[in-house]
């Protein structure tokens, strides 16, 4: 790193936040977040509230709804706009978690999936053509505590020790309106104490050099875990329209701080730290994903992955090979692909003009045949007019002669009448 | 009402009582009626027991709805600073007795706690441990009756009443729920109640109720006070309105707060008092007056009469040993414990 030097006049480069600020905005935003826990917590209600949409409403409804035998993990893609800048959320949700009688290896499902999508990313990552490169990993895991006000279950321990290290997880206290304050000041210290004596490691909200900022970030950080109350009816208090749920002895504001922590989550999750999320889980978790993976492949030569029974892919090439033989190999496949798209064009090609010279050709029978048609017709007509043209004069001629013989007929009675004439004068 | 509180003793509920059909007229004071003085008397002195079984997953508030039900604290709760246990790996049950006393009327409570129950992450079976207990109660009761010299009073240590806490998720039972309701509704009265309700509002509330009780009926599930059970239309038209409400949602606690100057059993949150006793904001009050007002002699009426019953005739016809057998083969009975170390049949 060099000395840092001071500048003599204004260069510009200060500008480079904003062209980079015009170009997230122009390319939109991703984000994928999942949501885990038992039925009945709030899920829906609460993804509903943060977003401010109807993901989860009566004609679809969320996955609470109806009953589940197996844990499922189901994904509902939904695209937000606002002021100009647009961001394509992911929800992926877990129906069935905890639910069952006997829930060993629930979240088994779940963490298939996780890996499923690191794996999509390392494959298209490790590609020869990589201009599109759809981030589909998750970036934040909200799990979903009930408010008994004891502490951890033994399902919330053995989900989070296992989660810990593969995605972002932040606890939440789920249904929150149903503890005091005093019970839920105790349940949240409990908490924290198991999350540390399990040594399970939560989502750690980063120190910036900002000092103001640090007092905010220390200010949540007492209260993890958020206790979280969802809501998207609106209810008029004191003049007031606001979120909340409507109970005879009161109403619990969503957004107000005294009563829970709900405004704290959103902004923490949408407003700051968003972006944070994305790159820990690109700079931690998918890079410990990525190593793990590359070094059990490359370990032996072997490929220890399917031994260890992880997914495989489409793609069968991938498996046992060094990234640099996958490259080759790919440049082949892709040399090999083009060669057969030329051939195909090319017959393609020939076809199409063998049809169009047989069309032409047809065209000019065609044409032939019309002309000497023409012809004919022509030849015809002429005959008809010459046949015509005789019979008039064979009449004319005929009555020319009649003529004739009429007038030799009036002069010869002429001259007899003459001849009478002078014949009496005698 | 003094009829109620007659203690049937055994031999009495198997024989048919006379009807009366006709009713003839006193001359005078004869003094019949000085009988009900003398009941009331006699079970005052002897007390009566009661009890009560508590199901349900660690965190729902049982321990202080039993406080709050007796008024008393005699149930430990186990979120207190002192509470040192750790969730255990299988469901083991713990009896708490304590004597309690109202206008010279004494009660024997004791609260059998099932903690572990739901909590793990493979529950399967975990209702097992509860019906070998409830049975081994029916089996205690049932030597002591064949015992050729049997005490006055046989203790009662059969479960009366169970209540089973359903978490207030507002959707519908869980299959845990379905299971626990299915096997245990056969043996004993339960009685489903919703806890933790000041999480649901009232239309939710009710919507849970609704579905929860379709899922009752479309599994075959009975709970307290089951329809059949019913003695005349007085009571079944009772019954009928209980039925139509369950299960109650309730809301527990020991606290207590000022309220429009008065002191009032109530949770504190920052919009609002939840009153526990107050059957606008939840069905507490409804709870305690059908167990403890209206219907505890009936619970017990119940399950001496019906589910004792069955059970007997169930392990009579299994053994296939007549009575002399039964009583003569001896067994070993610890004192005061709920370990038994006979088969129970399930």
């Amino acid at each position: 790193m060099g000395q840092q030097k001071n500048l003599d006049g204004y260069v510009g480069f200060a500008s480079l936040p904003n062209q980079v600020y015009r170009k997230s905005v122009k390319r939109g935003f991703e984000f994928t977040l999942m949501v885990v826990g038992e039925s009945g917590l709030g899920k829906s209600t609460l993804i509903n509230s943060l977003f401010l949409t109807d993901l989860y409403s009566t004609e679809y409804p969320g996955p609470s709804h109806r009953i589940k035998k197996t844990v499922q993990v189901e994904q509902s893609k939904v695209l937000i706009k606002e002021g100009g800048v647009q961001l394509l959320l992911t929800i992926v949700d877990t129906p069935g978690f905890g639910d069952a009688v006997d829930n060993s290896n629930c979240w088994q499902p779940i963490i298939d999936h996780i890996d499923s999508k690191f794996e999509d990313y390392l494959n298209s990552e490790s590609r020869v053509n990589r201009r599109q490169m759809p981030d589909s990993r998750i970036h934040c895991c909200l799990y979903f505590i009930a408010p008994s006000g004891h502490g951890l279950k033994p399902l919330d321990i053995e989900f989070m020790k296992r989660l810990h290290e593969k995605v972002n997880v932040i606890p939440l206290i789920a249904k929150a309106d149903t503890l005091t304050p005093e019970e839920c000041q105790q349940f949240k210290k409990q908490i924290m104490r198991e999350i540390q004596e399990h040594k399970i490691k939560i989502y750690e909200f980063p120190e910036t050099d900002d000092e103001e900022e640090n007092r905010l970030v220390k200010k949540i950080k007492d209260k993890l875990p958020l206790a979280v109350v969802g809501s998207n009816t609106i209810i008029e208090v004191n003049g007031k329209r606001v979120r909340g749920r409507q109970y005879p002895w009161g109403v619990a504001e969503v957004e107000n701080s005294d009563h829970c922590d709900f405004t704290i989550l959103r902004d923490m999750l949408i407003r700051t730290h968003m972006q944070d999320l994305k790159d820990v889980t690109n700079n931690v978790h998918y890079e410990n994903y990525r190593s793990r993976k590359l070094a059990a492949v490359t370990y032996n030569g072997v490929d220890n992955n399917k031994a260890k029974g992880q997914l495989s892919t489409n793609m069968d090439t991938v498996e046992g090979m060094s990234p640099l033989a996958q490259m080759e190999e790919e440049r082949r496949e892709h040399v090999a692909k083009m060669k057969k798209m030329e051939m195909e064009m090319e017959q393609v090609f020939e076809m199409k003009v063998k049809e169009k010279v047989q069309k032409l050709k047809d065209s000019e029978a065609e044409l032939q045949r019309r002309h000497e048609q023409m012809k004919k017709n022509l030849e015809a007509q002429h005959k008809e007019l010459e046949e015509k043209r005789r019979v008039f004069e064979d009449e004319r001629s005929n009555w020319e002669l009649q003529q004739r013989l009429e007038q030799q007929k009036m002069e010869a009675s002429r001259t007899l009448e003459k001849n009478k004439k002078k014949g009496k004068i005698f | 009402d003094i009829s109620k509180v007659i203690h049937k003793t055994p031999s009495a509920s198997r024989e048919l009582l006379p009807k009366v059909t006709k009713c003839t007229d006193l001359f005078g004071y004869v003094g019949i009626e000085a009988v009900l003085d003398q009941m009331r008397r006699k079970t005052m002195k002897a007390g009566f027991e009661f009890n009560i079984m508590v199901v349900g997953q660690s965190g729902l508030g049982k321990s202080t709805l039993v406080n709050t039900l007796f008024k008393s604290k005699v149930s430990r709760k186990s979120c207190t600073p002192d509470y040192e246990e750790k969730i255990s790996k299988t469901v083991k049950l713990h009896t708490v007795s304590h004597v309690i006393e109202e206008k010279g009327v004494k009660m024997k409570l004791t609260v059998i706690d099932t903690p572990g129950f739901g909590d793990q992450i493979n529950n399967e079976n975990c209702w097992e441990p509860i019906v070998k207990y409830i049975n081994e109660q029916y089996e205690k009761y049932l030597r002591e009756e064949l015992n050729i010299n049997r005490k006055r009073r046989i203790p009662d240590s059969r479960v009366h009443c169970c209540i089973y806490f359903l978490p207030a998720t507002g959707h519908r039972l869980r299959p845990i729920d379905l299971e626990f309701m299915k096997r245990l509704g056969k043996i004993v009265s339960i009685v489903p109640v919703i806890a933790k309700a000041d999480t649901l509002t009232v239309e939710e509330r009710q919507e849970f109720k609704e579905r929860i009780r379709k899922d009752l009926t479309s599994n075959g599930i009975h709970v307290y006070p089951q329809r059949e059970y019913d003695e005349d239309p007085e009571e079944r038209v009772l019954n009928d309105r209980i039925r139509e409400s369950i299960p109650f949602a309730v809301v527990g606690t020991d606290k207590e707060h000022q309220v429009n100057g008065n002191k009032v059993l109530g949770r504190k949150t920052k919009w609002g008092i939840i009153e526990v006793e107050n059957v606008a904001h939840c069905e507490f009050a409804n709870l305690r007056d059908l167990l403890i007002r209206s219907h505890l002699q009936d619970l017990k009426d119940v399950t001496h009469n019906i589910h004792y019953e069955s059970y007997r005739v169930r392990r009579l016809n299994e053994s296939n040993m007549n009575f002399s057998e039964l009583v003569l083969s001896s067994w070993p009975l610890k004192n005061g414990t709920d370990t038994c170390e006979t088969e129970s049949q399930l």
